[in-house]
């Protein structure tokens, strides 16, 4: 029928053939589908052990928890750092709208500063978009109470509890403590990133810092139901958190417990104030640092909080230097203290004796040399020996005497002291200061006439000027090394190391340094007498200020030549001239006999070490000796 | 006609069927095509409801979507195959007209120039994933088959105009879907095997020219299939988290809103392209091998209808939508499962969007006008 319809079609044939076709392609589907099912089979049955362990792992995140830091304790148990719970502005840039306009409304009622908008942008931008950014560390009550007015106004923003690092005395410790700040780029690099996972804070200075191991703990971590994009899940929306491995609580960091104790330190502060300087006390029998001041200090919790752009380029650019700690960093010319130290070489190279006597006339001069190397004092002291020349400062007795040390003995002893090179004490940042020698000036000019030692230049070594520089540190430990006549130990601020969980105290042992070696113990007598008298004899620099002390002390005053003012640092007329001033030294130990405290300080710009930097260490061995004003 | 007198005593019409019946057949609706077809989408947003996080708003979206698309299956079978095969030439050339359109005026959308805007918008590829496979086989219906050389390379043309076209937009997935309905017709059209044979040689070096016509993220999918780990938060990702979604399901799967992977969002584009595993996941085999039976019942279905059909159009067509189907399904399983690439395709009638659904239930309603209208052919 269809045949006669179209002529030209086979219909039965075409039907037998499409018949054919159909089963074919039916074939052909049933094999493509079968090898979906065995593809099928063999995720899901031959390798579903595998999948399901991926997928597990997939889910969990480990989420890590940050350990608390340690405390850090004065010698009397007095918390001079802990951790203070403290409400911080936060904001989820994924739950702001506009992030530029609510930024400028925070800012606008003076909750975070307009400065601060890029830095804030750029953060919110780096990370994921859930995870919240913080905006100010710490918020004060007022901030907390008008911000909880406002918040309706802006999603997004929101406050939230966290340990925050409090320094409870503040300016007082902030050199000798150091303080914490958050982590930067340069430290995560440096830092174990599991140790550190989660946390936010490291030390950056001083103890905080050289202690950072063993203050900051290890973290833990517990695990979390997360999804692809590592956000935290409601545990209650399945029953996924079956079978989740157990968590592992952080490790607390150790307490540290420091030498230092803090009334002195508040004395030494207080005697300082409004100056620029630095003081350094040890205990000469151990090492141990009983007060490290650098004046003017800044308050470290501002680090530990986090400061605006304007607060910290405040501290950065203040001519004063806050930031700077002098005590440790500070390279000065030790002026006359270093006396005592070059008398003791002398004796022991013969280059002098206790007899010699030179008459001073105010000034000195090398042979064929018109230059007059002059005393601090015009007119003379007249005939002196060498321990008049001590108990006086006689500059032209050490000047006339130089040339028989030489320059290679003078170094020689003075870094016998462990002046010009570190004192390895345990808060870092330290100055390596500066004993010249021959060798160091071949090595460090270029030119051949520089290269070369003059005697002239002998000469002003031998009262702590020239290329002599020194930290207060340095000078502490040389005097502590001077109180024990030659007994030295390795300053150090740590004295224990407690574990937070089983109360466990590791005391850190006095380190015992290679003892300055005189041969004649007289020789230590005759030095020491001489400082004694620099406070207490009839004719010592500063007898007024030892006056009527109820124990034995023993001293040495410096004045130090300002030696130059960088040119681009810009100065009013008066203040410029404040600034040239002479520095004012003191070295001093007490009691004579047995020492218990060796003091060095500096009062920048102070102008003379015996009537303005002595009394500073006199109220510091007398407080610490239990005759100050306020000893109980 | 007066044997159809003599038919009409025997048509079933006649017989004392039960009312349902006898509505599916005046309706021209094939009880047995829709029984699948209603089971398969029912099973589909039974999954779309996990994989779209238990949201209520998409769920109805999509139940809506599929309203529309049996209201499009129910119209499209009203028509019978005489009229649709009058009518292909115009349809598929006004087809090729907005294909071009589309390339010059068309909306762009996610880096593809696919819209047309008519006050309504829409795809014409999506059109042409009936209208190709029509005229292949309008084109053959009254031609001695199996056909000769000049004829196939005819047909060819026919194919290979609108899949050039489409691949422009770009859209390769669509468009090798239609290049397959177009294929299918001339492979069930009765082309010699050793032709078969001859093409798929040639075929190589045209792959080759292929991809070097390809856009580079399209041979990143090809390079990723061979190696997903080079690239495991690239381009691998998706081929990895779908493994692990459907491996970590096993046998019974990790129960229904319970799959790890699709609902913590490891698994990307979890309700459309890659849903199976969304299945995988929770249902386990049992429940992927439950889709594909359905699957296989419709594709099945399809090709008895294609056998049973009247006339050639019928059947090339009939065999061209229900094998296209099967394709379909392949390659979204062997995409997701990794077999091949990663290309857009959606698992029919259970993936999230509208747009492919409405062709696909047209492409069944044809199936159901050809069986239905099968007595009333004037063969």
């Amino acid at each position: 029928m269809s045949a006669l319809l179209s002529p030209i079609k086979d219909v039965h044939s075409e039907r037998r053939m499409f018949l054919s076709r159909v089963v074919l392609a039916a074939v052909v589907s049933i094999l493509l589908l079968g090898l979906v099912i065995a593809r099928l089979v063999q995720l899901q049955v031959v390798d579903h052990e595998l999948f399901a362990e991926k997928s597990q792992g997939n889910r969990v995140r480990i989420e890590p928890v940050p350990p608390i830091r340690g405390l850090v304790f004065d010698r009397k148990d007095r918390v001079l750092a802990e951790n203070l719970p403290a409400y911080q502005l936060e904001l989820i840039p994924e739950q702001v709208d506009d992030i530029d306009d609510t930024l400028n409304r925070l800012a606008s009622i003076n909750l975070i500063e307009f400065e601060d908008i890029p830095r804030i942008k750029d953060l919110s931008r780096s990370g994921p978009r859930f995870k919240p950014v913080t905006l100010k560390f710490r918020l004060t009550d007022e901030e907390i109470a008008s911000f909880a007015i406002q918040r309706p106004r802006f999603p997004g923003v929101d406050f939230q509890p966290r340990l925050v690092r409090h320094y409870p005395d503040g300016e007082l410790v902030s050199h000798a403590v150091g303080y914490v700040g958050a982590l930067s780029t340069d430290d995560l690099e440096r830092l174990d990133p599991a140790a550190y996972a989660g946390t936010s804070h490291t030390g950056k200075t001083a103890v905080e810092s050289s202690f950072e191991s063993d203050l900051h703990g290890d973290a833990g971590y517990r695990h979390m139901i997360t999804n692809a994009r590592g956000r935290q899940v409601p545990s209650d929306t399945s029953e996924l958190l079956d079978s989740l491995p157990f968590d592992e609580t952080p490790m607390p960091g150790a307490n540290v417990y420091l030498s230092l104790d803090l009334d002195l330190q508040r004395i030494a502060t207080q005697a300082l104030a409004g100056r620029r300087g630095a003081l350094v006390a040890l205990d000469p029998q151990n090492g141990e640092i009983l007060a490290l001041v650098s004046a003017p200090a800044f308050d470290p919790n501002l680090f530990a909080v986090g400061m605006s752009t304007s607060q910290y380029r405040e501290l950065s650019e203040n001519p004063d230097r806050p930031l700077f700690n002098r005590a440790v960093r500070g390279a000065y010319p030790p002026g006359s203290t270093i006396k005592p130290m070059l008398a003791l070489a002398a004796l022991e190279k013969n280059a002098t004796n206790l007899t010699r006597k030179t008459v001073c006339h105010g000034y000195f001069q090398l042979p064929n040399d018109d230059h007059r190397y002059r005393d601090w004092k015009p007119e003379g002291h007249g005939p002196v020996d060498l321990h008049d020349a001590i108990a006086q400062s006689c500059d032209v007795y050490f000047y006339e005497i130089s040339g028989d040390i030489g320059i290679d003995t003078m170094h020689d002893y003075l870094t016998r002291f462990g002046l010009g090179s570190k004192t390895g004490v345990d808060i870092g940042g330290e100055s390596t200061g500066l004993v010249p020698s021959r060798e160091w000036k071949r090595n460090n000019f270029s030119d051949r006439d520089n290269q070369r030692w003059y005697h002239g230049e002998t000469v002003i070594v031998s009262i702590g000027q020239g290329y002599m520089l020194a930290t207060p540190l340095q000078l502490a430990s040389a005097a502590a090394a001077l109180a024990t006549r030659g007994k030295r130990y390795r300053p150090h601020m740590v004295a224990a190391v407690e574990d937070a969980l089983t109360g466990e105290r590791r005391m850190v042992q006095p380190e015992r340094l290679p003892d300055v070696e005189i041969s004649n113990e007289f020789y230590w007598e005759n030095v020491l007498g001489a400082m004694h008298d620099v406070m207490q004899g009839p004719r010592g620099t500063a007898r007024a200020v030892g006056f009527g002390a109820p124990y034995e002390m023993a001293g040495k005053s410096g004045t130090a030549q300002v030696v130059s003012i960088a040119q681009d640092e810009e100065y009013d007329d008066a203040e410029l001239e404040e600034r040239q001033r002479d520095h004012a030294l003191f070295i001093a130990f007490a009691p004579l006999d047995e020492p218990r405290i060796a003091v060095a300080l500096i009062v920048e710009n102070g102008e003379s070490g015996s009537s303005v930097a002595a009394p500073i260490a006199r109220a510091v061995m007398d407080a610490y000796l239990g005759f100050g004003d306020d000893a109980s | 006609m007066r044997l159809s007198e003599t038919q009409r005593m025997f048509t079933p019409r006649a017989a004392p069927l039960s009312d349902f019946g006898s509505i599916l057949r005046r309706l021209h609706i094939d009880g047995p095509l829709l029984g699948g077809l209603l089971l398969v989408c029912g099973f589909g947003l039974f999954i779309l409801y996990s994989a779209v996080g238990e949201n209520n708003r998409l769920l109805m979206n999509q139940v809506i979507r599929l309203g529309i698309a049996f209201i499009a299956m129910l119209i499209v079978a009203q028509l019978p195959p005489d009229f649709l095969r009058r009518w292909t030439p115009v349809g598929y050339a006004i087809g090729l007209v907005l294909l071009v359109l589309v390339l010059a005026y068309g909306e762009v959308s996610q880096g593809a120039r696919r819209w047309l805007d008519f006050g309504v918008r829409f795809q014409p590829s999506e059109a042409m994933k009936l209208g190709v496979p029509m005229m292949a086989a309008w084109f053959l219906h009254d031609r001695q088959i199996p056909p000769r050389i000049g004829e196939i390379a005819l047909v060819a043309v026919m194919i290979v105009v609108p899949t050039v076209l489409i691949a422009k937009q770009p859209d390769l997935g669509t468009s090798l879907l239609i290049a397959a309905s177009g294929v299918i017709v001339i492979i069930l059209a009765g082309i010699s095997f050793r032709f078969m044979l001859g093409l798929g040689i040639a075929a190589i070096p045209g792959a080759l020219v292929l991809w070097n016509f390809m856009q580079d993220y399209q041979k990143q999918r090809v390079l990723t299939l061979l190696n997903p780990d080079s690239d495991p938060l690239g381009a691998g990702y998706n081929i990895i988290q779908s493994k692990i979604a459907i491996g970590s399901g096993g046998l019974f799967g990790k129960g229904w809103t319970n799959g790890s992977q699709a609902q913590l969002e490891f698994l990307p584009e979890r309700d459309t392209d890659f849903i199976f595993a969304v299945l995988g996941e929770e249902f386990g085999l049992l429940g992927v091998l439950t889709l594909l039976v359905l699957y296989m019942f419709i594709i099945g279905r399809g090709l008895y209808i294609a056998v049973q059909a009247r006339d050639t159009f019928s059947r090339l067509l009939a065999g061209s939508i229900s094998l296209t189907f099967m394709v379909y399904v392949f390659v979204n399983t062997a995409m997701v499962t990794g077999l091949v690439p990663v290309v857009g395709v959606p698992l029919p009638l259970v993936s999230f969007g509208g747009t492919s659904m409405v062709t696909l239930m047209a492409g069944f309603g044809i199936l159901m006008s050809i069986h239905s209208h099968r007595k009333l052919l004037p063969h």
